[in-house]
């Protein structure tokens, strides 16, 4: 009896003991989850972060990145991990309770690179469930590239909740790429995957790609990939040779905008200005200018500065241009060579003076909201304001194109051009038209001033850099012709940027100027030349 | 061979510049050498370096206005044929240095050992001796103004379209130059010399006998180009400038013409910058500046075009005022003084201080105008419209 009632008794402590232990065991899982940390063994973390991330707790997603930045910190005495946040303050990882502050002996946990790579998949598991866009979109790109089987089931559920279009694509995405890493994957699931990223043909999708070629494959799904492969590279090498072509559009557009003030003054007036690069300068500083009275006075006008600064720049360096034509340039029409040297005497004054008036470093121009920031087009990135700077130059093309052709002052310059003596007898005040156009060619060149300053540096010697290659679109287009100045700066720019990436920048930038020496050999009035009389004057 | 076509007073001062220059090259390296150091006639060791390099930018000059001057080819590249010739001489200082370098290496420059160089490139060899670096100094220079000149003159490329191109010929070099892999030594060029044919460079004698020997240049320099351009050569040459296609049309090949003149001239500048670079101690690519190429010809134009005289004192006059200039606390102002000096020049003395000392001369002894300037007026001070 006694025995009976001590079995009895026992086995009721058990049981009690045993649903005791057993109930604290389960809600208590995720505080022992976090106590791993304390032992700081790379196998035990490892464990921890594989059932924080799937415990659902809401401070998985805090301790996980405090882990990634090293700023989980565990005590090896009390057991106790606590997350340093990003603003300083301390939290218990187990509770999330506010702490004062470490404990002395408080070190960071540590990581090795295959802890980082399940980190990594683990907060990208994580963050595919966050109300946040961007952040789900950013944690569908890491998965895509850990491609971590275990994410699966989450990704699995953001799948089927998504609704926004990128996002859910990401996640097709990566999901695909742990369907082809997953040994026990089906073989139409697999070809499905290799279809899906064979889509997405980038860089990356092609690194996948041949990263699952080399391993053990069904025979169909190897095939797949072999070709997927094959359409990427063939698909990547269209790309780059687009995207070649934009940065020569790009540098084609500054070149003409840099060269057809000059296009004007040395093509219609035969006038050779060096000092031209230093009309570029000047209306780079004057939209420096422009845009310091705004910061002072009026913030909220920032982002028309540029808009403020055109007029004013084509106004300041036209002023400019006139004044110089005036005083120095018309006695010396008919003598090139010296027109040369004066004009470079010139360029020195100004770059001085601008060095005397605003120091000799560059100056600080901001770009406006509109003109900063970039989008990408399939697979290449165009920024703002280099596609704001291909419109602007187009513009100022035309412009100028309707000007020469639709208006009086166009009409009488031509007519100077053609026959100074016949303009003349015909009325044509042909000093005043010499003194407007170069005036013209100088404003112009004040204007890319202004688009220049958003893309290089606005220092004195902004205009040396470009003076050089001015000439070389003009000379290379065809002296007297707006149109071949079009082409001219197209072209060389489309060719360095495609010599670039074959003979690096230096040298195909040399390569450009021999070829240019060269090619003026063969056609010394370049490549529209003007025919007739007017060549031999 | 008296030049006849010359008038008395050109005769007269090109036998005072020789005699002035032989003077110099005489008594300057005497009295910094025999004289004790501060005593009132003794030149100091720094001004001997000083006016050597004024001495090699005259010979550039010279060079410039042999092209210019008598033939209208207007380079602004002319830098690029000085500092080649520069780099000639300094690769031979290179490869003199030996085992006295950072490194020690006995066959490669320390910029070499520096950027890993196995082997000397195939370019270098042969720069240990100096009759090679020498012949060198006029080939390579000559060679490139040669196919330059072959190419840009056979297709009628005049005027501006020339001198942009002359520019741009310089401005690729500079940036061919910065290059480290082009083996040059980048950005840094060469320096650090230590013997010329066995000669310290630092030393005073060397430097006393490098003075002398760019005077001798100089006034050889100034021989040949007298000789050029007073020859029937030289008349053809006047002719191309102010009238070339009535030259061609009288049966002139005016291409050859221009070409002999043009690789000569480019050998000269050659001479110059060899002179030059054991004098400062330095070559790098920013000898190869268009900047500097189109300071040159300030000198020439401050100097006189056509004149010979007039370019070599232009260059030690002009360059004189930049070492004035910049040293003192108007140092700010120098570009502005330049700046002002190329525009005042062309706009109030297109002649030069020579020329127009020369027309005055002519002018105060009643004397019918001498060729040159009869020549010159007739062509290119006419005022016309590029059209």
């Amino acid at each position: 009896m006694p025995a009976i009632v001590l079995a009895i008794v026992r086995s009721l402590l058990l049981s009690i003991a045993l649903i005791v232990a057993a109930v604290p065991a389960f809600a208590a899982s995720f505080e022992e989850s976090v106590a791993k940390f304390a032992n700081d063994d790379f196998s035990d973390t490892d464990d921890a972060v594989g059932e924080i991330a799937v415990s659902g707790n809401p401070l998985a997603y805090p301790i996980i990145s405090a882990l990634q930045d090293e700023r989980l910190m565990f005590d090896a005495e009390t057991k106790k991990v606590y997350v340093k946040q990003a603003d300083g303050k301390i939290i218990d990882a187990a509770t999330g309770a506010a702490v004062d502050k470490l404990p002395d002996n408080a070190a960071a946990v540590s990581l090795n690179n295959r802890l980082r790579r399940s980190v990594d998949a683990a907060l990208g598991g994580l963050t595919l469930l966050s109300p946040d866009v961007i952040r789900r979109l950013s944690a569908a790109k890491s998965v895509f590239k850990s491609h971590d089987e275990a994410t699966l089931p989450t990704v699995d559920s953001a799948l089927a909740k998504e609704t926004n279009r990128s996002v859910k694509q990401a996640l097709t995405e990566a999901r695909a790429a742990i369907l082809l890493f997953k040994s026990d994957a089906s073989e139409v699931d697999k070809l499905e995957a290799v279809a899906t990223i064979r889509a997405r043909s980038d860089q990356e999708a092609l690194a996948l790609l041949t990263e699952i070629s080399g391993g053990d494959q069904p025979a169909s799904v190897a095939k797949a990939a072999a070709g997927a492969i094959a359409a990427i590279q063939s698909s990547l090498a269209i790309w780059s040779g687009v995207q070649n072509a934009w940065y020569g559009l790009s540098l084609g557009s500054v070149l003409l905008l840099a060269a057809i003030g000059l296009a004007i003054t040395f093509g219609v007036m035969g006038v050779i200005n060096m000092a031209h690069g230093e009309m570029v300068m000047l209306g780079a500083y004057t939209t420096f200018v422009v845009q310091e009275v705004i910061r002072t006075r009026y913030p909220a006008l920032f982002d028309y500065s540029l808009l403020i600064a055109a007029p004013l720049a084509f106004l300041v360096a036209g002023a400019i241009g006139v004044l110089i034509e005036r005083t120095i340039i018309r006695f010396l029409y008919g003598r090139p060579l010296e027109t040369l040297l004066a004009t470079w005497g010139l360029s020195l004054i100004l770059q001085q003076a601008v060095r005397s008036a605003f120091g000799p470093t560059n100056r600080e121009v901001g770009n406006p909201s509109w003109m900063s920031g970039a989008f990408e087009l399939g697979q290449i990135t165009i920024t703002y304001n280099r596609l704001w700077i291909l419109c602007f130059t187009m513009a100022v093309f035309a412009i100028l194109l309707a000007m020469l052709r639709y208006t009086a002052l166009g009409l009488e310059m031509r007519a100077v051009t053609q026959n100074r003596r016949m303009a003349a007898s015909m009325g044509i005040a042909t000093s005043r038209v010499d003194a407007l156009t170069f005036g013209l060619g100088s404003g112009i060149a004040g204007i890319a001033g202004v688009a220049l300053s958003q893309i290089d540096n606005v220092s004195p010697n902004l205009g040396q850099s470009y003076i050089i290659d001015s000439f070389m679109v003009v000379v290379f287009g065809g002296v007297g012709n707006l149109w071949g100045t079009l082409v001219g700066a197209f072209t060389l720019g489309i060719a360095n940027k495609f010599l670039e990436p074959v003979a690096g920048a230096v040298l195909g930038k040399i390569a450009i100027l021999v070829l240019i020496i060269l090619f003026i050999q063969k056609r010394p009035r370049g490549l529209f030349a003007l025919k007739g009389r007017a060549v031999e004057a | 061979m008296m030049p006849h076509m010359l008038t008395r007073s050109l005769d007269r001062a090109a036998t005072i510049f020789v005699l002035i220059v032989a003077a110099c090259g005489v008594l300057i390296p005497l009295s910094n050498l025999l004289l004790p150091a501060g005593s009132a006639l003794q030149v100091p060791t720094y001004l001997v370096a000083l006016w050597g390099k004024y001495v090699c930018y005259a010979i550039l000059a010279l060079s410039i206005d042999l092209i210019w001057g008598y033939c209208g080819i207007l380079s602004l590249g002319h830098g690029a044929f000085f500092a080649l010739g520069g780099y000639a001489m300094g690769m031979y200082l290179m490869r003199q240095i030996g085992t006295r370098g950072v490194y020690g290496n006995p066959i490669l420059p320390d910029f070499m050992v520096f950027l890993n160089y196995s082997k000397l490139p195939w370019y270098w060899h042969g720069f240990d001796m100096f009759w090679f670096a020498a012949l060198m100094v006029l080939f390579v220079p000559g060679l490139l103004a040669f196919c330059f000149g072959w190419l840009a003159f056979r297709s009628r490329v005049t005027g501006v379209y020339l001198s942009i191109i002359t520019q741009a010929m310089t401005y690729a070099l500079l940036l061919a130059f910065f290059r480290n892999d082009f083996g040059f030594g980048g950005n840094n060029g060469l320096t650090d010399f230590k013997d010329i044919l066995g000669f310290n460079v630092q030393a005073e004698g060397t430097r006393a006998a490098l003075f002398a020997l760019s005077c001798l240049a100089l006034i050889l320099a100034f021989l040949i180009c007298r000789a050029v351009v007073s020859s029937k050569l030289g008349k053809v040459l006047i002719a191309i400038r102010d009238a070339e296609s009535r030259t061609r049309f009288l049966g002139y090949r005016v291409e050859s013409y221009k070409l002999f003149v043009f690789t000569l001239s480019a050998c000269m500048a050659g001479v110059a910058g060899a002179l030059y670079v054991p004098q400062v101690g330095i070559i790098n690519p920013s000898e190869f500046a268009p900047g500097n190429s189109i300071e040159a010809v300030i000198w020439v134009a401050v100097g006189g075009r056509g004149t010979l005289v007039g370019a070599a004192l232009g260059a030690v006059v002009v360059n004189y005022a930049k070492t004035f200039f910049t040293s003192g606390v108007l140092a700010p102002y120098w570009l502005f003084m330049l700046g002002a000096l190329f525009v005042l020049v062309t706009l109030l003395l297109p002649k030069g201080i020579l020329g127009t000392f020369n027309s005055w001369w002519d002018h105060v002894s009643s004397k019918t105008p001498n060729a040159y300037s009869a020549a010159r007026e007739d062509g290119v001070t006419e005022p016309k419209m590029a059209e």
